[in-house]
Order: structure tokens, then sequence, then C-alpha cells
């Protein structure tokens, strides 16, 4: 049974469409994530299943609930990391974790154990009696996933769980995620545009513009690119385009001032392609596809175009978090 | 109910906590009244003993209540300001997620202020002998429904402005523009007796001038104040004294009002 069902659902902002008529579902016990560049619409799509935004339109089952008409329930069910910050900088670890645990009507000697071990195993434990202000960002984010999964969730949504991190701190994230999933039963729903993370997720919706474009596992994603990637630069990639495709018959696509082929046995392939080519080839590159081959298949852009301005909201991610 | 009790009890708690740990506020609350009392009350004291007064009423009498109101209405209107604090900052998304009612975050939040202005008018209240107030147990206990009434009330019109404000900037900007007219028709400083026309119209229509004229009647059975000097400056409203017993109901009613349309605006606010 799914235990997150998704039909038609729909949110417009005044005259844009946020999200546009998404239709999915979610396996129990599953990691799934919604892969897209900024403004796809994948925080909205989370507010609408964490009952935090009305749908204009369509439907969300969450843990059998709807997200419209059985809030309360809904909300009992979940666990949400939000993408901006969201702990009381005025109040210690420890203090946040019971003050959540409090909103969700646990307390007691167990509530208290529960706290400690989250504490513990998000190596937070020496920390727990300092206020969240004199705390880094990354065990900011770590006391957020300690408190999301606090409540034993059944569905723990993570938007975005490492944006505005150093990658060292992201793999650490990560381990820890992946270790909490198999001490707890429990299904995630995480957000990401980062490429390598989402290699993570059992399965994958690709999301653009307010639409899932793709969706399956990583690896049946990559499937799709049809072999491994060539990058070659030459003296004339126009006239190298142009013999590629007569010769071999494959599909050029430009890249900077490279050509990108997709090729299976892609090693065996490059002495072929150098001795059926007239001009000089200044450099060749061959690697597995990524997600963000299959991105630019499907759409003709690249999720990366996006990083600059990922970097401009992790920089402001960091002044809230100052600033709070 | 048990619930609902619950949940009210841990957004007031997590209020009094950052009360207590927000230092500059916790000072400026605390010594913002002893300025005022100190300042204000023997600063009017003496302009007013040049002109000699009404036999046997000292202006203190009148003055100190005023304060009191005032720093009740301030402290009481800027502290729901923590719910826009808490939204620009994403606290607020935090509890709004959790299963807990729109309700109960509303009413935690208009005690939590009511308690912060509360305990600063019961501050001044004890430090009142400063400027020459006769302390005494009954003023105290007499005081303290009669403020605890009055800053629900005034927490309420904060929380219906805080429902729909994004920023804490915006926030304050509007509570100034309806502050200031507020506390000055309020007859906190001045009597409210031969106003011009408009200016007594408004000052009629302004919820403010009851709960400080509530504050000041009940402080007055404590201070051995002249009859008619408590007739002279109570409020007259189409032709009627309107005494502490119709404050306390004006009062009342205006807090249940706001208090259901702040906590309606909050419920509707996503
Ligand atoms: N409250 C709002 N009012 C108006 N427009 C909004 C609102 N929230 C989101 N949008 C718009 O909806 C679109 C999708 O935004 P959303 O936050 O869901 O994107 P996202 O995929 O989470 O992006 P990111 O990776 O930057 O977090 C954007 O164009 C955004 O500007
Ligand atoms: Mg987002």
């Amino acid at each position: 049974m799914s235990i997150i069902e998704v039909k038609g659902l729909t949110r417009k902002f005044k005259d844009l469409t946020a999200v546009n008529n998404v239709s999915f579902e979610v396996n129990r016990g599953e990691i799934f994530g919604f892969l897209g560049p900024n403004g796809a619409g994948k925080t909205t799509t989370i507010n609408m299943l964490t009952t935090l935004l009305k749908p204009t339109s369509g439907q969300a089952l969450i843990n059998g609930f709807n997200a419209v008409k059985d809030k309360d329930k809904v909300r009992s069910s979940i666990g949400l990391i939000f993408q901006d910050p969201s702990l009381d900088d005025k109040l210690t670890a420890k203090e946040n974790l019971k003050f959540h645990a409090w909103l969700y009507g646990e307390s007691g000697e167990k509530m208290d154990q529960r706290i400690d071990n989250m504490l513990g195993l998000l190596d937070l434990a020496v920390r727990k009696k300092d206020l969240v202000e004199t705390f880094s960002g990354g065990m900011k984010r770590r006391l957020e996933i300690a408190r999301g999964l606090l409540h034993y969730p059944k569905v723990l949504f993570l938007d975005e769980p490492t944006i505005g991190l150093d990658p060292q701190t992201r793999n650490r994230i990560w381990e820890y995620i992946m270790q909490l999933r198999q001490k707890e039963d429990i299904t995630m729903f995480m957000t990401t545009h980062y490429m390598d993370e989402a290699e993570y997720c059992d399965r994958i919706a690709i999301m653009d513009k307010g639409e899932i474009i793709a969706i399956d596992t990583p690896k049946k994603l990559k499937d799709m690119i049809g072999g491994d990637v060539i990058t070659l630069i030459t003296d004339n990639n126009d006239q190298a385009t142009q013999e590629i495709k007569n010769k071999f018959g494959l599909e050029v696509n430009k890249k900077d001032d490279g050509l990108l082929i997709t090729k299976e046995t892609g090693e065996e392939f490059i002495p072929l392609l150098f001795r059926g080519l007239s001009m000089k080839v200044k450099s060749v590159d061959l690697r597995k596809p990524t997600l963000n081959d299959v991105f630019l298949k499907l759409t003709g852009r690249e999720i990366r175009d996006e990083e600059a301005s990922t970097y401009d909201k992790a920089k402001k991610f960091y002044k809230m978090r100052i600033r709070h | 109910m048990k619930k609902l009790f619950k949940e009210i009890y841990i957004i007031w708690l997590r209020e009094m906590i950052r009360y207590w740990r927000t230092k500059p506020r916790l000072i400026s609350s605390l010594a913002m009244p002893l300025i005022w009392l100190v300042l204000f009350g023997s600063g009017m004291k003496s302009a007013f003993a040049i002109g000699g007064g009404q036999a046997g009423f000292d202006f203190i009498q009148f003055l100190f209540p005023g304060v009191i109101g005032m720093s009740i209405l301030f402290t009481s209107i800027f502290s729901v300001m923590s719910i826009v604090t808490d939204r620009q900052f994403g606290f607020l998304k935090e509890i709004l997620v959790a299963p807990v009612s729109r309700v109960s975050i509303a009413l935690g939040k208009i005690l939590g202020g009511s308690t912060t202005a509360m305990i600063q008018g019961t501050i001044m209240i004890l430090l009142s002998p400063i400027v020459g107030i006769k302390l005494s147990l009954g003023l105290v206990l007499a005081m303290l429904p009669v403020m605890f009434i009055a800053s629900i009330a005034l927490t309420s019109i904060g929380l219906v402005v805080a429902s729909r404000m994004k920023s804490a900037e915006g926030f304050q900007m509007i509570m100034n523009f309806i502050m200031m007219p507020m506390f000055f028709l309020s007859g906190a400083m001045f009597p409210l007796s031969n106003l011009p026309n408009w200016m007594d119209i408004l000052s009629k229509i302004n919820p403010a001038s009851y709960a400080i004229d509530l504050v000041r009647q009940v402080s007055f059975k404590f201070m051995d104040t002249p009859t008619q000097v408590i007739d002279l400056l109570s409020i007259d409203l189409f032709g009627h004294q309107v005494n502490l017993w119709t404050d306390l109901l004006i009062v009342s009613v205006f807090g249940v009002i706001m208090v259901t349309f702040g906590v309606f605006l909050f419920n509707k606010s996503d």
C-alpha cells in the first residue's frame, strides 16, 4: 500500500502555476526524492502535502489521511525538516526538542529518553544544554533532523536537508539519514537539487516548471541516456558535429565549447571516433551518465545552470541563521 | 479541553522563557516603568504644584494609574509581535505543522503578552512609593485582575494586526500608527474633560480610554481620592458618568470581541 498518494495536485499563485497537475505515489519504507532546479515547485508541493498550503485543486493522501480535510491526522503522521531555518535560538537544543515533543502531545520519562537518544545519535549530546544561537549551521541542521524524527512520524519530509552546508557536513548528514532509515521504520520524502544526493533515493521524480517530467529509480533514469557520456572538444566543432552524425549516426549536443555524445561502451567507441574524424581533437572525456544528463536530455537545460542562484540562497540562508 | 489547556500552556511557557532570555527586552521592560514613574511623576508633580490644583488631591494620583495603563498598553500590544518574528524567522511553521489547534496558539500568545504586561504593571505598583503613592496589599490585589483584563483586551488588538503581517518592521509601523492616537486620546496623561468636540468623540470610541479609566478608578479606591475629583475625572458617556463597573463591562466586551476576531483571523491566515 502507498503511504503517499497524490492525484492531480495543482497550486496557483495568481497567474503563476507553481505546481501543475502532479500525480505520484510513494511506497511505504521508501526514500523518495524530488529533483529539480530552483522554482520547480518542490517546496510548494511539500507545503501542500504537509497541510501548510491549500491546493488549488487535486488531492493528497498521507498515511491514508486527506491533507485538506484531515489536517490534524496528517500532522500527527508526519515530520518535516524545512528548507529554511526553523529553530528557536533562545531555547537550548534540548528545550527545542522538548517543546516539539509537547506540541505532539508526547511527554514523560520515555520521551526524555528518546530526546537523549536522538541527541546522541546526531552527535549533539555534549551541546544539549547550549542555546541554539551558539550552534553552527551544520549543528542546527542536525538538530532539526533530530526534531523531525522525535515523535515517531510515519513519513519524514526533508526539504533540501543539506542546503547551505559544506560538502563534508553534507556527507555526514547523509550518513545520519541512512543510519536513521535502518533504525526507524520510516518513509522519507526529500527534495534536492544536488545530483549526487538524489542518488541516495530509491525513486526520483524529476520536476521542472511545476510538472513531473520523469519518475523512476536513479538507475533506470540514467539508462534512459543510453550509454556513456563522451565530451569532445575539437578544432572545428561544427564540422565534427556533421561528421559524427553522418559517419556514426549519433546525436550530438552542444555544451559550452564542447560536444556531448552518448554511446554504450564508450571506451571502445573513442578509438573509432578518433579515426573517423578529420579534424584535430583537443580533448576527450568519458564518464558514466548522471541525473544531470537526464535532466538535460529531458529539458534541454541543466539543473546546474541554477547553481549560482543556489549559492546566493545559501548565503541568504546563513545570514538568516546569524540574524535570528 | 485538557489538550487545549496544555497547548496554550506550552505556547505561553515558551513566550515566558524567551521574555526572560532576551535580556535587552527584559531590562528595558523593567527599567521603563521606573523611568516613567520617576521622571513623569516628579516632573508633573512640580508643574502642578505651581498651579495649586484641587484641594486635597495630588496630581500623581491621577498620573500614576495613567502611566500604568500606558505601560500595559504598549507592552501588551508589542508583545504579540512575537507572532510576526516567529513567522519571519521560520519558527511559526514548526508550530503550524504540529497537530495543535490554531486557537491554542493564538490564545497562548495573547496570554504570554498579557503576562509580560502584568509583570511590568506589578513592578510599577510595587515601586510606586518612590513617587509618594501609599502602597497597600488591597491596591496590589485589586489591580492584578484589572490589569489582566485590560492587557488581554489590548493584546488582542496586536493579534488582529499580527495575524496578517509578514515582517516585524511592518508590524511596528502599523502599530505605531494605531498606538499613538490611542495613547494620546486615552486620558493617560491628561484628563479627557473639556476637549474639543472631535477629540471628545474620538476619545470615547477609543477602547484604551476605558482600560485606563478602569485602572484609574480601581486605584482611586485605595488612595482616598476626594469624590468630587473622581466625578470630575470620570468619562461622560451619553450623559452618564462611566463608573468602574461600566468600564469593566466595556473593556471585557471589547476584549471578547477582539480575542475572537484575532483568533479567527489567525486561524484563517495560511
Ligand atoms: N507564497 C508564494 N507566493 C507567490 N509565489 C510563490 C509563493 N511560494 C512559491 N512561489 C513561486 O512558486 C514557484 C515554485 O516555488 P517553490 O518554492 O516551490 O520552488 P522550489 O522547487 O522549492 O525551489 P528551490 O529549489 O529554490 O527551493 C516559484 O516560482 C516561486 O516564486
Ligand atoms: Mg524549495
